[in-house]
């Protein structure tokens, strides 16, 4: 069995750290807390990016790094912590499915997703390969925990913790997208999250409260 | 004469001319709209009539590619016999509807700018869609002209859209045009895959399909064209838009706009297809024959006028498609001379009927515009106030109502001829029940030519009902102008049969490869001979000379013996009631009354008769098409009930909607990596 390169084994060791914080955050009821660990994703997130970088000499993925660090680990959760004092929502969250099934039902995902990759994996021939179905499966469980969550609040740090894993799928299969995209996506997720928050006030405005249950009354009957 | 210029290139330019004149007219005063954009349309039909004719002599197929439209698919036009007929149907009987419909929108030019100017726009943008339908020689420029087609012909219709049933009716129509889009759609493209990613007739034409995909095309080329004819159940709309129309737009889309169905028809059936099945053949035939009685039966029972025309053309539509039925039956079975007899029935029927049903909608709209009136109880005695419309549509009414010597008695005798011919069939059955096709369709000549006597009977003779004549005018000389074009039309058509037929034989001749013009000519032009003199024939000329000399052999011996002078003049007896007003004639639900108790079981009729003790009464009935009640409000509960079902889906909770994208995802994804696994 060849040693794999020090570099490559902390790049897996990486991925594995975000599908655990991703598992982490299914299964926190916190919102304050989900925030650090939203943050503590990009770092992971970004620490695997330059990993990448200076595995393959792709010098672009430097500046792929920087930006993921400046907007998931700086600017997105100060916004979020910013917004949730304004909005004055520390509360426990209330899932739809208990922790445990949530948690259960995560596990058939990774499963999924990492079978799913399989053949991809066979397919591509960069070193990242053995990261995508980790990537698949942190984007699955991110979507879950939009499903399972009650409140507006968790609802978007699961949309972001998905563009998270969309972000590790596009580095590890095609060492990232080109610049331009990148940074149209950064921005795309900015000012989806300053919509967000305004949705927020508006939703607050309306229902008095953020829960979203309140929403089904919208319907036409 | 410039040797490079075709026939093709003349239609080219009619079509760029107007296309100019339709934008140009958006910018104009109404007045300056009315004088440009009526005579080019005339012009542009005279240069049409041109080339048409042109084309049908010439034997060049010339073909053209536009260097526009999508990239790497060009537009490619053709012109070949069948494009050249239908373009000489255009021009020849669009002619007389410019020339009337210069004259009629006049009040609406001086009443209403706006409004004017938009029906001037779509009016030119309809003809040019027509005439581009035609000379299409590939899909994608067939499917964009057909829906320009449908979409200004729509926005035509809707000329006053002011008024709630104008919109409905609209709407109807553009639903129905749309449905039958989709399924010609789907039928270029099932086309298409058996060619492989060239969408040009010129590669359909190559190709073989044969079994249950030339079927399949067969149904939806037969559901996307017998849409815009009317054919059975698909006629709803035909009633409510042609009325709701303004009366030249009415003959447009009755005369011009149905044969563009039967031009799709024979393009998909006799060229694009090489294949056919004798089921093809017997479905068409008995659906037109359906559709004709249908349609007759209505036209009988209606006392709306232009209600009763548009009845009237759902009718001869179904002949008219019957007719393509019956010569597909002969043409599967290979009696390719007999097809190209009832072929050449069939569109002359088609030319006939462009020219009087343009005719009668004209003399329709000259009634309505002078009366505002289409309600027929509350006509009457018009001929008195409208003599050149009066005389007009009697020409009108006779070649409708096939009488010889006009044009409807000509095409509606050629085509019985042709369903005689059975014994050429192979098939026992056929041969035996195709004379009951003969008999359906001699009872469609009848009931037409009753309705046509409720309909100039009411209108046009007796007292009128209640209505001041002195203040009802005759058309206007543009109007009689138009309305004398038609009608010649009708005659010559009718008094020349042979020299028409014989125009007809380049189109047989494309199609089936055969022509009835030699025939037909056998016994000189004055005798048309549809087989063999000894088994029929016809001259409308010694027929003509025969019934004038007998009119003029009537009036000189009642002269001579001086009836007159020995007759004596008195009151008729007035059944003992001796105070009788206009409005004890013989009304329009009065005339249609036997029809209604015969055919009672076709018609959704509601009746409401007054006790005999009323001292108002009033007596209402109303007929209505049982096929909303059997096809469209099944069809409509059967939407809203799926659509119902669709509804609960939706749960207003945010959560559900992002299990839906999930699921979707999860299952998409397991598709796709078993797909690679193999």
């Amino acid at each position: 069995m060849t040693a794999i390169p020090l570099a490559q084994q902390f790049l897996n060791l990486f991925a594995a750290l975000l599908l655990l914080i991703a598992f982490a955050m299914l299964s926190q009821r916190r919102v304050l807390s989900l925030i650090r660990l939203f943050a503590w994703q990009g770092a992971i997130l970004t620490l695997s990016i330059a990993d990448s970088a200076w595995l393959t000499h792709q010098p672009h993925l430097y500046y792929s790094a920087v930006l993921t660090f400046v907007i998931k680990v700086l600017i997105l959760p100060w916004l979020l912590h910013r917004l949730i004092r304004r909005l004055n929502v520390v509360w426990d969250v209330e899932t739809l499915l208990n922790i445990p099934t949530t948690m259960l039902v995560g596990i058939v995902l990774v499963v999924f997703a990492f079978n799913l990759a399989l053949p991809i994996a066979q397919l591509s021939n960069t070193i990242l390969r053995n990261t995508l179905g980790i990537a698949l499966a942190s984007v699955l469980l991110s979507f879950m925990m939009m499903i399972t969550r009650r409140k507006a609040v968790p609802q978007v740090i699961g949309f972001l913790a998905l563009e998270n894993g969309l972000f590790l799928a596009a580095t590890s299969t095609t060492y990232g997208m080109p610049m331009v995209v990148e940074l149209g996506v950064a921005l795309d997720v900015l000012v989806g999250f300053f919509i967000f928050g305004i949705f927020f006030f508006q939703i607050r405005e309306t229902f008095d409260s953020l829960d979203i249950r309140h929403m089904e009354k919208l319907k036409e009957d | 004469m410039i040797p490079s210029l075709l026939p093709l290139d003349v239609v080219l330019l009619v079509l760029l001319g107007w296309g100019t004149v339709a934008i140009l007219s958006l910018a104009l005063p109404a007045r300056l709209a009315l004088t440009l954009v009526f005579p080019a349309a005339m012009a542009g039909s005279a240069l049409l009539t041109g080339a048409g004719l042109w084309g049908l002599y010439g034997d060049a197929h010339a073909t053209l590619i536009l260097p526009i439209g999508l990239p790497g698919m060009p537009f490619h036009l053709r012109m070949d016999a069948l494009a050249s007929f239908f373009v000489t149907l255009l021009g020849a009987a669009g002619m007389g509807i410019h020339t009337y419909a210069w004259g009629y929108f006049r009040t609406l030019a001086a009443e209403d700018r706006d409004g004017f100017v938009r029906l001037c726009f779509f009016y030119l943008i309809f003809l040019a869609s027509m005439v581009a339908v035609v000379v299409a020689d590939d899909a994608y420029i067939f499917m964009v002209s057909w829906e320009s087609m449908a979409l200004s012909s729509y926005f035509l219709v809707t000329t006053d859209h002011e008024i709630v049933a104008i919109r409905r009716a609209g709407f109807l129509y553009l639903l129905m045009a749309h449905l039958g889009a989709i399924a010609l759609l789907l039928c270029f493209g099932l086309m298409q895959q058996g060619v492989g990613g060239d969408y040009s007739f010129a590669s359909f034409r190559q190709t073989r399909l044969e079994g249950i995909k030339a079927s399949e095309i067969f149904l939806l080329a037969l559901l996307g064209f017998g849409a815009k004819a009317g054919l059975l159940p698909l006629h709803a709309w035909l009633p409510e838009a042609h009325p709701a129309a303004p009366s030249p737009v009415s003959a447009l889309m009755s005369g011009l706009m149905l044969k563009m169905a039967l031009y799709g028809m024979l393009r998909v059936l006799f060229d694009l297809l090489s294949t056919t099945a004798l089921w093809w053949g017997v479905m068409m035939v008995v659906l037109g024959l359906m559709t004709a009685l249908f349609g007759v039966l209505f036209a009988a029972v209606q006392y709306d006028i232009k209600r009763l025309l548009a009845y009237s053309s759902v009718e001869n539509m179904g002949l008219i498609l019957s007719g393509v039925g019956l010569t597909l039956l002969f043409h599967g079975a290979g009696k390719e001379s007999v097809a190209a007899l009832a072929l050449a029935a069939t569109l002359y029927h088609a030319l006939n009927h462009a020219f009087f049903k343009g005719l009668l909608f004209l003399g329709a709209g000259s009634v309505l515009h002078a009366t505002t009136e289409r309600n027929m109880a509350k006509l009457g005695g018009l001929i008195r106030a409208m003599p050149w419309v009066a005389g007009f549509s009697l020409v009108g009414i006779l070649s409708l109502a096939g009488l010889p010597p006009f044009n409807g008695f000509v095409s509606e005798w050629l085509l019985l001829q042709a369903y005689l011919l059975r014994p050429e069939l192979p098939q026992p059955y056929l041969n035996m029940t195709l004379p009951l096709g003969a008999a359906v369709m001699a009872l469609v000549g009848a009931l037409a030519a009753y309705a046509m006597v409720k309909f100039y009977g009411i209108v046009f003779l007796g007292q009128a009902r209640g209505m001041d004549l002195t203040e009802v005018h005759d058309a206007a000389p543009k109007e009689r102008w138009g309305l004398g074009w038609m009608a010649a039309g009708c005659i010559l058509l009718g008094l020349f049969p042979v020299t028409v037929i014989r125009l007809m034989d380049a189109v047989t001749q494309g199609l089936l490869g055969k022509t009835v013009g030699h025939t037909a000519a056998q016994n000189g032009w004055m005798w048309l001979t549809p087989v063999a003199p000894e088994r029929a024939s016809y001259s409308p000329l010694i027929l003509l000379g025969g019934v004038l000399a007998m009119i003029l052999l009537m009036v000189v011996v009642l002269r001579s013996w001086g009836v007159h002078g020995r007759s004596r003049r008195s009151a008729p007896w007035d059944c003992g009631y001796p105070w009788q007003t206009p409005r004890m004639q013989d009304s329009a639900d009065g005339f249609g009354q036997p029809i209604k108790q015969i055919f009672e079981a076709f018609f959704g009729l509601t009746r409401e008769i007054p006790s005999p003790q009323d001292a108002h009464p009033h007596y209402h009935s109303e007929v209505t098409d049982p096929l909303w009640k059997w096809c469209y409000v099944p069809l409509n509960q059967g939407v809203e009930w799926l659509s119902r079902g669709i509804g609960r889906l939706q749960q207003g909770r945010i959560s559900t909607y992002l299990l839906f994208s999930f699921a979707t995802l999860l299952i998409l994804l397991a598709l796709v990596s078993g797909g690679a696994m193999k």
